[in-house]
């Protein structure tokens, strides 16, 4: 790479060739207004809010798509580039409705930033209003068009990072929406619920569906026993809406939030994850015992099925290959199976009388309890999910001073969990988890790898692989010597889709894959605090592991309230139980 | 590979006729999605206009999201997702014809038709859509109905231009 040498603000300065203005000045800590940009996501120049002056051009450029040249001479401060740049923010604000006080991002608004770097008196332009739908169709999101402000970035994780291309813009002018097409609501499109989008808009259009009426419904109504359960990727994020620093964990302090709530049991949904390891674990190795030994061989790979916005993202774009799904329910609805049967049992109250609330960073988890395979003996399984954020307003909303409060511990029995629970919350971490307990029962040797981490599999890489030479197996699995086994991870349904279209040509060469549909997994999943890029997935992920690391239990098969379960309630993994409360089937969907 | 006059002479096709002759048309163009606006094309002029079945159809065969194919036609004024009348009467809004009185040309043909811009009168005679520069500044406004233009249009004649049509 070479250097171009630049001025900025009269600075001399060097920047890296195909840099642009405003990565440049931010590198010399200048830091130019802007508002549609957003790291490693969009960079399209639909705002021009970041406008510079640049001698010998005959406009003003916008710096975040505008490369560096040599001898360029910037300005990014000239009364001119005041001037344009109050204007452009004042015709933004034209046509937006200006109800902050009674909208969900007040005080958490990108719009409001800008103001408040901008200053402007008063409105000077009041524009026709854009189009003002409301679709609450989804199970998930809720789109207020009337607050877009047509920056693009929705369209942009939509379609270039998760492939799925439900957002897009329509008309033009005034006329112009962004949405789904015209003839299509949300709740009726191939929208997957990943809620990806929500994350990046800056202003109150995108939100997700609200469930915190519900939930306060049920704490206050005296003849339900309310159940809680929190999804790994909650604690180490949570805090970040108190103003903690990302990858701040903040476990203890959530239990007794909860317990503050009203809740009447706060259970874990990691104690699920160790289940599901020793379900989809079983699994697996029956398909691959299939395979290696009878005549006819299993579906190949297997693919991991607890990420609900993935199901439904396969379901519409590859209907024809579903059974490569693991059959089974992610694990908080496995959670809310057991509650409503195991646990209700044991403390002798009709199922019909528990309500369970899910805490999740997932806004497809919403759609996923709608589905109407997720209920046992005619019961829902879970009623109803929040996601971190809109369990970070219940909290404010009771008033409890979350940074000061003690910790406390989940309760027993679905409480407990091995540090192979925890790392299902980031990419890679279903896969090494299922790895941990997979290696041992097959070899009965434990992974012989530092921290028991599978290191190729660690990180925010689109597609990651591991080898694992099988070696001297014990005897029920002596097939296996010598086998190599292949395994993908993957996160983020652009990826998905590459790993997709090899199994539709036949030439996958995997055992097993792993896929969560947001890029880095549920660490920035849909319902996750704002803002996320690389650096904050990066804290939240290393905060998980630092949970898993300090754990005794590392792995699945080593928790015994799980071993409990299967002995006093389950019987065994894939048993007749398990099946009908713990796995699911699978549905086409049309890919339009 | 069929062209879009060949479509344009024949009148009488079957439903089912015109999405067998779309499909040749998208396997004309390597159903390449850099095509989409040729194949829209070729697809109002078999079916008239461009119903959300249409639409559907074209994504799923050509394998991209129908929001995308929705979200390029609306793009284009020239593009319509409702039948359209006999004749399409289309005002210019470009700059130059707006400021030469475009906006007053569409006001009367509002009132004279009886039916607002994007919409067909009853009797499905005429469409009425206002369109973006046309390229014809120097004939402001400027005004056409089906393949013709007509120049420097006065309000107070659009009865007689009508009518002499009817
Ligand atoms: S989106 Fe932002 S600026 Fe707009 S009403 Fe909501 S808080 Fe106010
Ligand atoms: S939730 Fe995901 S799939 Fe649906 S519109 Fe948003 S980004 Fe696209
Ligand atoms: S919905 Fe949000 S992210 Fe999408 S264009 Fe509008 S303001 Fe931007
Ligand atoms: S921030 Fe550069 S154009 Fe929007």
């Amino acid at each position: 790479m070479s250097l171009v040498t630049l001025s900025i603000n009269d600075k001399t300065i060097q920047a890296e060739e195909g840099t642009t203005i405003f990565e440049a000045a931010k590198q010399n800590n200048i830091l130019i207004p802007h508002f549609c940009y957003l790291e490693n996501v969009h960079q399209m120049g639909s705002c021009r809010i970041c406008v510079v002056e640049v001698d010998g051009a005959r406009n003003l450029m916008a710096s975040c798509v505008t490369e560096v040249r040599e001898g360029m001479v910037v300005h990014t401060n000239t009364s001119k580039v005041r001037k344009v740049r109050k204007v452009l923010y004042e015709l933004i604000l034209s046509d937006h409705p200006k109800n902050c006080l009674g909208c969900h991002r007040n005080q958490n608004c990108e719009l409001q930033d800008l103001g408040e770097q901008i200053q402007i008196d008063g409105f000077r332009f009041e524009g026709v209003k854009s189009k003002d739908i409301v679709d609450s169709t989804s199970a998930s999101i809720v789109r207020d068009s009337s607050k877009c402000i047509l920056c693009r970035r929705c369209v942009t994780v939509c379609n270039e990072i998760q492939g799925v291309g439900v957002m897009n813009a329509h008309h033009r002018g005034f006329a112009t929406f962004i949405g789904p097409s015209e003839d299509e609501s949300l709740g009726h499109s191939i929208c997957t619920n990943c809620g990806q989008c929500i994350v990046v808009c800056p202003v109150g259009a995108l939100k997700e569906k609200d469930s915190t009426q519900l939930v306060w419904d049920a704490l206050l109504d005296k003849s339900k026993t309310v159940i809680v359960q929190t999804a790994p990727a909650v604690r180490v994020a949570l805090g970040e809406k108190f103003g903690f620093e990302p990858g701040t964990l903040v476990t203890g302090k959530m239990a007794t939030s909860l317990r503050e709530l009203g809740f009447n049991y706060v259970f874990d949904t990691n104690f699920a994850a160790d289940l599901t390891i020793l379900e989809e674990g079983s699994e697996f190795l029956k398909r691959v015992t299939e395979t290696f030994t009878t005549a006819e061989p299993a579906v190949l790979p297997m693919i991991t099925s607890c990420s609900p916005g993935w199901i439904k993202y396969v379901e519409h774009q590859y209907p024809n290959h579903l059974g490569h799904l693991s059959s089974c329910k992610s694990p908080h609805m496995m959670l809310g199976a057991l509650i409503k049967t195991y646990f209700a049992e044991k403390i002798n109250i009709d199922p019909k009388d528990i309500f369970v609330v899910s805490v999740m960073p997932c806004t497809a988890k919403k759609f996923e309890i709608t589905r109407p395979e997720m209920e046992s003996n005619g019961v829902r399984d879970v009623d109803a999910v929040l996601t971190t954020r809109e369990l970070a307003r219940m909290i404010k909303d009771a008033g409890i001073d979350f940074a000061q409060l003690p910790d406390s511990e989940f309760d027993s029995p679905l409480g407990l969990s091995s540090g192979a629970a925890d790392i299902f919350g980031t990419t890679g971490g279903v896969m090494e988890a299922a790895i941990r307990t997979v290696y041992e029962l097959v070899t009965g040797r434990e992974l012989p790898m530092e921290a028991l981490h599978v290191q190729p599999l660690v990180g925010l890489k689109q597609v990651k692989t591991a080898d694992l030479k099988i070696e001297n197996p014990v005897e029920a699995y002596s097939f296996l010597d010598g086998v190599t086994v292949k395994v993908a991870v993957t996160s983020g349904l652009k990826g998905a889709s590459k790993l997709m279209e090899e199994i539709r040509l036949g030439t996958s060469p995997y055992h097993f894959i792993e896929v969560m549909g947001c890029p880095g997994g549920c660490i920035s999943g849909g319902g996750q605090p704002r803002p996320v890029d690389d650096s904050v997935r990066m804290k939240r992920m290393q905060a998980i592991y630092r949970e898993d690391e300090g754990k005794q239990l590392r792995k699945s098969h080593q928790n015994k309230d799980v071993m409990a379960l299967y002995k006093d309630f389950l019987g065994h993994p894939l048993g007749h139980l398990s099946h009908e409360l713990l796995h699911t089937t699978y549905v086409k969907r049309d890919k339009n | 590979m069929i062209t879009h006059e060949e479509i344009c002479s024949v009148h009488s096709m079957t439903e089912a006729e015109k999405y067998r002759v779309l499909e040749q048309v998208m396997d004309d163009y390597d159903r390449k999605e850099n095509n989409l606006i040729q194949i829209l094309h070729m697809a109002q002029a078999i079916f008239g206009y461009l119903p959300a079945e249409v639409q559907s159809f074209i994504a799923e065969k050509m394998d991209i999201p129908n929001s995308k194919v929705n979200s390029v036609l609306t793009f284009y004024s020239f593009f319509s997702t409702k039948p359209k009348g006999k004749y399409t009467v289309g005002i210019c809004l470009g700059t130059a014809c707006y400021v030469r009185g475009g906006k007053d040309v569409v006001n009367k043909l509002k009132e004279v038709l009886g039916c607002d811009v994007g919409e067909t009168t009853d009797d499905k005679i005429f469409s009425l859509q206002v369109m973006r520069c046309i390229g014809a500044c120097g004939l402001a406004p400027a005004m056409t109905i089906n393949d013709k233009v007509y120049k420097q249009v006065n309000p107070n004649k659009l009865h007689r231009i009508l009518g002499m049509l009817k």
